[in-house]
């Protein structure tokens, strides 16, 4: 499409991906999040025009500004139905998704299920630090019961949803669950979500060194916890086993779920396009328009 | 029926034949009973025969039944509302009868299913009854087990034989409805058809014809508001769009998904109105202007992500189909209650574009110039139809598509350097460039709903956002001042000047043309845009003693409906006054001038 194909390009370096300057607190989780992203770029040799950034509100959704490439920082919780309205109208693109776990699943709770349930092909990277961060330490929906948040003063009581069960029954084709403390899976898990063809769903544990610190020790290996790695055994395409894996929440288990392959939405819209271009073959827009007004006479 | 004037007598047993210019039908049953599928019939073939039609008509928001009715208005001349009362009732049931006698005129004749009504003793008098076992005849004329289907063609036959219509065009019109289904459902329905043709209408005393309308030099073709405003959408080079369903916005969405596919397009059914809206911002900034839209509810969901778009000047198309509020209020009646919300419904200054289409036909254009602002200022533009104009037939002519049609691909050609927000730009305005557009500099845009500085970076700057926000205002200030000054209809200076918006167009240019008939100083003025308003009104106000604002919407707590406040905030002229009604239906003609006098009394 763009006109810049002359040229072998060489792959970006990093200073030129670059953009702001991160504005996350020292320790963030995030900035290995952004680091890898960096990385997966290069490794794909995706330059500047051919992606777009996506991100809602939050922390964690500041990603785009620190991104040297076309992007969007939009409205808290609805990154994904923007993201699914450049994914289905320029297919040339390839859309990566950033966000929070509050606007994933809380106020994006239901844009998270449809979206998965539609194969809408592109990525999604939940930074998912169990709290509000850009708000300053309120339960968020993945908190565990116990948390003592400043809307929980004495610990936060409902049940936290679990991301990857919900990902999976909603409907989502590729589900992982990756850490900040792992580089070398986080990248892998990016990779393979971008190699997926649909919804390529990644939660990704990304401590807030400022609100909740401490809060993913158990998966840390650093910090005397352990890394459980899903067994090489484990068959992504089966979804009650994915189901069962996915119980336990922290610590839990980090890898590929769950992976099938079933037509995405830009497919499933193509297949219906594709019959009414052979009847339209040739004809001009207005030629087409014009058979409506015609019966219209 | 207006001029009966030339009667040719015919041989005595046959009926009278009058020679009409203009019969306002209206047609009453229950929703299942295909009400509105007569009307189309009707209207469409008035379109063929080059007459004017206008049709009004009201369905229940429940799909399992309930009144409804449909109402015809045919002309030779020109006509501009569907009527305040009606020549001819059809009347199915005893609360069709009940519930519509009172819009008969004077003399008219009533037309009831002797099968489920009982006429009124003293009404026999004032209007002309008679009486067809309609449900029975259906019956009979297409087997028992049609049941009540099948009586709204039978009807169709009663009409078309009292108006002498063409009966060979509506057989050719039945077939094209039917066409794809059993031929024996199009049999089944024409032999209905000519058991109502052929049914002795032995005490009407009179058939009516049509005085031969004057001859157009284009085309005619006959639709609603939705479809007009929807096919303009596709005229206006529009290919994504996504949205919630919801009456009376609905038709233009299932449309839409329907024809999409033709042009390799896309029209998603989103999750909820946030979601709709997003999916068509995440489109436009794709890089060609996307459409999304509902009626009250749904617009108020879509508002925090309006403002985003207004925040990011991304372009984008919001269509409104007014319904009864607020809540879920009357879906199916029409007010014009949302204007506020179109205009000033967003936090923070967010100045957004709202057009108001103000006939079926205007629908059609209005999408385009819509599309068209919203691309050149990058804007979001807001388009206020109402149920009414959503759901009437008018005919129209036939637009030249070629001509209108448009191509709005994104243009993705590198550029060298790029900044989206640029403060030094003419008017304010921004262009965007696409996402997978080459840009030389390796600067690369953001589109944020935060404030930002000129490449689209936050930035919390006092100054900056000054600058920024009155860049926002400046670009639809720029677009005020080109906006066509509206025309006066009726003379420019005079007593009362009636102004109104949307759908109302017809009625008060109707009660405007009634009124100076009897020698009342009366012109009317209808505003498309309503923000930003074009330069100019304040001449035009000059010109009267009076401005009277006609609404469909209530007066409010100081006595305004929406469109009068706005004026008189921006004119603070205290001549410009309200006439209101929240009865949530269609302003006749003769409650307009009954109201322009109570107010000019009042005003004494
Ligand atoms: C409509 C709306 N409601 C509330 C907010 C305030 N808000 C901003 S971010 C946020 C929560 C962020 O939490 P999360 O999504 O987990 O992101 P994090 O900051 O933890 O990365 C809230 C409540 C907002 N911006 N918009
Ligand atoms: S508040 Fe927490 S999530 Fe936000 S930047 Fe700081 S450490 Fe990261
Ligand atoms: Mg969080």
């Amino acid at each position: 499409m763009s006109a810049t194909a002359e040229v072998e390009r060489k792959p970006l370096t990093k200073k030129e991906l670059a953009a702001d300057k991160p504005t996350w607190c020292p320790g963030c989780g995030d900035f290995s999040v952004l680091a890898l992203y960096f990385k997966l770029l290069q490794n794909r040799g995706l330059h500047h025009e051919k992606f777009a950034t996506v991100a809602g509100i939050g922390c964690s959704s500041r990603f785009p500004y620190f991104v040297q490439a076309h992007g969007a920082h939009y409205i808290h919780g609805r990154a994904l139905p923007f993201a699914t309205g450049i994914a289905v109208s320029r297919q040339d693109l390839d859309v990566f998704v950033f966000g929070g776990d509050g606007d994933a699943f809380s106020i994006g709770g239901n844009h998270f299920n449809h979206c998965a349930r539609k194969n809408v092909n592109l990525t999604y990277c939940v930074m998912d630090n169990n709290v509000y961060g850009l708000t300053k330490k309120q339960t968020s929906p993945t908190s565990p019961i116990g948390f003592k948040s400043k809307t929980d003063m004495w610990g936060a009581i409902d049940k936290p949803i679990n991301p990857m069960q919900q990902a999976i029954s909603a409907g989502a084709t590729f589900v992982a669950r990756t850490t900040h403390t792992n580089p070398k899976h986080l990248l892998s898990m990016m990779e393979a979500a971008m190699d997926h063809k649909g919804f390529a769903f990644i939660e990704c544990l990304s401590e807030c060194t400022e609100f909740y610190d401490g809060a993913f020790d158990s998966s840390n290996p650093r910090k005397g916890g352990e890394f459980k790695e899903i067994s090489e055994d484990h068959d992504p395409t089966d979804e009650n086993a994915a189901y069962a894996l996915a119980e336990e929440l922290v610590p839990g288990y980090f890898g590929v779920y769950y992976q099938i392959s079933r037509p995405t939405k830009q497919d499933k819209e193509a297949e219906v396009n594709s019959k009414f271009l052979e009847k339209t073959k040739g004809m001009e827009d207005w030629e087409i328009l014009q058979q409506n007004f015609n019966k219209m006479k | 029926m207006s001029d009966s004037s030339t009667a040719d007598e015919v041989v005595s047993e046959k009926p009278k034949v009058s020679k009409i210019h203009e019969a306002v039908i209206r047609i009453a049953g229950n929703s299942q009973d295909g009400i509105q599928s007569i009307g189309g019939f009707l209207a469409r073939l008035a379109g063929r025969s080059e007459q004017e039609v206008m049709t009004f008509m009201t369905i229940p928001s429940t799909i399992s039944g309930g009144p409804s009715i449909f109402q015809v208005r045919l002309s030779s001349g020109e006509v501009l509302s569907s009527g305040d009362e009606a020549d001819v009732l059809m009347a199915f049931y005893q609360h069709s009868y009940d519930n519509h006698v009172d819009f008969v005129k004077e003399g008219g004749v009533i037309l009831y299913d002797t099968s489920h009504v009982e006429p009124r003793e003293d009404l026999q008098e004032k209007f002309r009854h008679i009486g067809c076992p309609i449900s029975s005849l259906t019956v009979e004329a297409i087997g028992g087990t049609a049941k009540d289907k099948g009586k709204n063609i039978f009807a169709l036959g009663l009409v078309a034989r009292m108006f002498d219509l063409d009966s060979t065009r509506i057989e050719g019109l039945i077939t094209e409805r039917f066409k794809g289904k059993p031929e024996s459902v199009t049999e089944t329905a024409l032999s209905a058809f000519h058991a109502g043709h052929g049914y002795p209408l032995t005490t009407l005393a009179e058939i009516y014809e049509f005085e031969d309308p004057k001859a157009r030099d284009t085309e005619q073709v006959v639709c609603t508001g939705n479809e007009a405003l929807a096919y303009g959408i596709l005229a206006a080079g529009v290919r994504y769009g996504a949205a919630y369903p919801i009456t009376p916005w609905s038709d233009i969405m299932e449309l839409l998904r329907r024809e999409l596919p033709k042009y390799n397009g896309i029209f998603v059914q989103a999750e909820d109105e946030i979601a709709a809206v997003s999916i068509a911002i995440g489109a436009s900034w794709g890089g060609r202007c996307a459409v999304t839209g509902s009626s009250g509810p749904g617009i108020a969901l879509k508002s925090e992500a309006i403002g985003w778009a207004v925040m990011a000047e991304i372009p984008l198309l919001v269509i409104d189909v007014q319904r009864g509020g607020p809540s879920t209020g009357m879906p199916t009646n029409v007010e014009q209650s949302d204007l506020n919300i179109a205009c000033f419904g967003g936090h923070g200054d967010s100045p957004r574009v709202v057009i108001a289409p103000s006939s079926v036909e205007d629908c059609f254009y209005t999408a385009i110039e819509a599309v068209n602002i919203a691309r050149k200022y990058s804007t979001p533009v807001i388009i206020l139809t109402d149920q009414a104009i959503a759901t009437r037939i008018e005919a129209f002519g036939m637009p030249n598509l070629k001509e209108v049609c448009q191509d709005i691909s994104p243009d993705l050609s590198p550029r060298d350097d790029h900044k989206p927000y640029d403060l030094s730009s003419a008017d304010g305005i921004t262009q965007h460039v696409a996402p997978g557009t080459f840009i030389k500099s390796g600067k690369y845009p953001v589109v944020t709903g935060l404030e930002h500085n000129e490449m689209g970076h936050p930035s919390g700057s006092p100054k900056m956002h000054t600058d920024m926000t009155a860049k926002r205002r400046s670009k639809l200030q720029a677009l005020g001042r080109e906006l066509p000054k509206p025309e006066v209809f009726g003379p420019e200076e005079g007593n009362v000047l009636m102004v109104g918006w949307g759908s109302t167009q017809g009625s008060l240019r109707e009660a405007t043309e009634r009124a100076r008939k009897t020698g009342d100083s009366i012109s009317s003025l209808t505003i498309r845009h309503i923000n930003p308003l074009p330069e100019g009104l304040e001449d035009i106000f000059s010109g009267f003693n009076h401005v009277f604002v006609v609404e469909n919407n209530d007066e409010n707590l100081y006595g305004y409906g929406q469109l009068c406040a706005l004026l008189r905030a921006r004119y603070c002229d205290k001549k410009i006054q309200g006439i209101n009604k929240a009865d949530a239906l269609t302003w006749r003609v003769k409650d307009v001038l009954d109201r322009v006098k109570s107010k000019l009394e009042e005003n004494k």
